[in-house]
């Protein structure tokens, strides 16, 4: 009996441990959000001796971080529908549809996932300049708008679902667009909600490419605002730490909603990295 | 007929559009002008292998391949076996697990920009981390400052968050390790070390080969991380510019030689591609496990 408790003690130290290596450096960052002016931020004190939120309003004084949020906030939205609805739509053709030409398709969206986009952002500038697209917030949309693995994740889930319920809807002569919205998508609404969580969270982390499609502040999303805050006030850490805050806050609050389509999608996704 | 002919053409239309435009042309077109010396103002001559000669000649196209196979070395090891260890430690439910699981998850849901501004403030020569080591009796690291420390650093930034992320796909390997095999192996006699070696690792191999696979692909990709801790430079001298790096910096802007990265790019993407497929091909083994 002792040696069980013995164990749980050294569990649950273990567990403390990773706790302050996984929050600790949030609760710093969050610790300097708050410091007054007249407080010394090196020194290492969590708690401040006098808390302030003047922060949060003195860092949108210099830069627009409201608008870079809501920059930010379209952005990842607009991804969240399209890639719902577009990649639902061509994986219900994949899965669900009999017509020539479906292996070319299922190809391109197959070697789409190969190919990194790292690889290509060079020539895709170049695409997007074509098209008048960069320094727009739709340019910034576009390359991610239907994401080809989202579009064999939905597959999969269409595939999944028994053929009867559909065949019973031709008879009663559904057409294939009433079949996809009315059947098809109620089913995989588990699958969406990943999909739907994931386009978010891409989107709104997303860094490499708005920094290269997006030249004027005023289109900046919020991940090149702060990493514009840091690099003009890095003298004033409080500023910074304020805009990483409002930044990781409305993540943290969907994932405490969400959590176990996060974990869920985490192992559906993972070749996504 | 179920449909009319074009009707799965007008369900796919969107999804393929936005994959032929935006990733396959691109790739496409970026294999064209690497054999030119095409110019972020457009133009470009067909130069042959021009390009790929030059990389070989160029030291900064191999300080940054190597930094980035430094990186791919340096962050795999700790990430294949660091999660495993978290993850057996959130496996066993005792009070107030859920909260754990939760709060080790929370560096994977805050973006690399958000996560790359924390560590450059911690590890700032008078951040949090150096107060500690002056504290013990040290004196200051230039965790940013020195070429070595500064990828040392970025390194570590990449573990830390990827601990939760990882730590997800090894839990739900774990449940899947029958238990008779654990009791079976205590009955032995053997210790939790033991136990270790010869049950847990054996059992979860596969999924250890993926995750290594994953976080290899994952640590040749890098950018940001050394971006920002960087704070745009690449270290000093840019001496800790990776691949991706190189490529920004050498495409983008006015300036950009856009012929010059793109055979970058080629390069890169030739090296992820085995990356990814080896990975593949390890995720559909161990889907069929």
């Amino acid at each position: 009996m002792k040696r069980a408790h013995l164990h749980l003690a050294l569990r649950y130290l273990g567990l403390l441990a990773v706790l302050a290596i996984s929050i600790g450096p949030f609760l710093w960052q969050f610790a300097t959000s708050i410091k007054g002016p007249s407080e010394d931020v090196f020194v290492p004190d969590f708690i401040p001796d006098d808390p302030t939120f003047g922060n949060y309003a003195a860092v949108a004084d210099v830069v627009p971080v409201w608008n870079f949020a809501l920059n930010s906030l379209g952005v990842a939205s607009v991804n969240v529908i399209t890639n719902c609805l577009g990649a639902a739509m061509a994986g219900y053709a994949l899965a669900r549809l009999r017509f020539r030409g479906r292996r070319f398709a299922a190809v391109v969206f197959a070697s789409s996932i190969l190919v990194p986009f790292e690889a290509i952002m060079i020539s895709l500038f170049l695409v997007m300049r074509g098209f008048g697209l960069t320094n727009t917030l739709t340019g910034v949309v576009l390359p991610g708008a239907v994401a080809a693995l989202n579009v064999l994740l939905l597959r999969n889930a269409f595939l999944a679902l028994p053929a009867e319920v559909e065949e019973a809807a031709i008879i009663d002569g559904a057409n294939a667009w009433q079949r996809f919205t009315r059947l098809a998508l109620p089913s995989v609404k588990g699958t969406l909600v990943v999909v739907a969580l994931f386009s978010f969270m891409f989107s709104w982390d997303d860094f490499l490419w708005p920094l290269i499609v997006l030249s004027d502040q005023e289109k900046y999303t919020l991940t090149i605002g702060l990493a514009y805050l840091q690099g003009t006030f890095v003298q004033n850490q409080r500023l910074v730490a304020a805009g990483t805050i409002i930044a990781v806050v409305p993540l943290i609050l969907l994932f405490l909603l969400l959590q176990k389509h996060f974990f869920r999608g985490v192992g559906e996704g993972a070749i996504k990295g | 007929m179920t449909h009319r002919p074009y009707t799965p053409w007008l369900f796919l239309a969107p999804g393929l559009a936005i994959c032929l435009l935006f990733v396959i042309f691109p790739f496409l077109n970026m294999i064209v002008l690497a054999f030119t010396d095409a110019s972020a103002l457009g133009g470009g001559q067909f130069t042959g292998v021009d390009n790929f000669v030059r990389m070989a000649q160029d030291p900064k196209f191999w300080a940054a391949a190597r930094n980035s196979g430094l990186y791919l070395v340096g962050v795999v090891p700790p990430l294949v076996l660091l999660p495993l260890l978290i993850a057996m430690l959130v496996q066993k439910v005792v009070p107030g697990i859920g909260i754990f699981r939760t709060a080790f998850f929370t560096p994977v849901i805050a973006s690399t920009v958000v996560v790359g501004l924390i560590w450059t403030w911690l590890l700032d020569s008078r951040g949090l981390v150096n107060n500690v080591v002056e504290a013990l009796g040290g004196s200051r690291i230039g965790f940013l400052t020195d070429s070595t420390l500064l990828l040392v650093s970025s390194m570590v930034v990449t573990v830390w968050r990827g601990l939760g992320y990882y730590m997800v796909i090894y839990l739900a390997a774990l449940a899947n390790v029958p238990k008779d095999l654990h009791e079976a192996a205590m009955v032995d006699g053997a210790g939790p070390v033991r136990r270790f070696w010869s049950v847990t690792v054996p059992s979860i191999r596969p999924t250890m080969v993926l995750v290594a696979a994953l976080s290899a692909v994952n640590g040749f990709r890098v950018f940001s991380e050394i971006y920002l801790l960087s704070g745009g430079s690449g270290g000093p001298g840019g001496a800790s510019t990776t691949l991706v790096m190189l490529i920004q910096l050498t495409g983008r802007g006015l300036t950009g030689e856009v012929g010059y990265a793109s055979a970058l790019s080629i390069v890169l993407f030739v090296i992820l591609l085995g990356l990814l497929l080896v990975t593949l091909k390890l995720n559909r083994r161990e889907d069929q496990l």
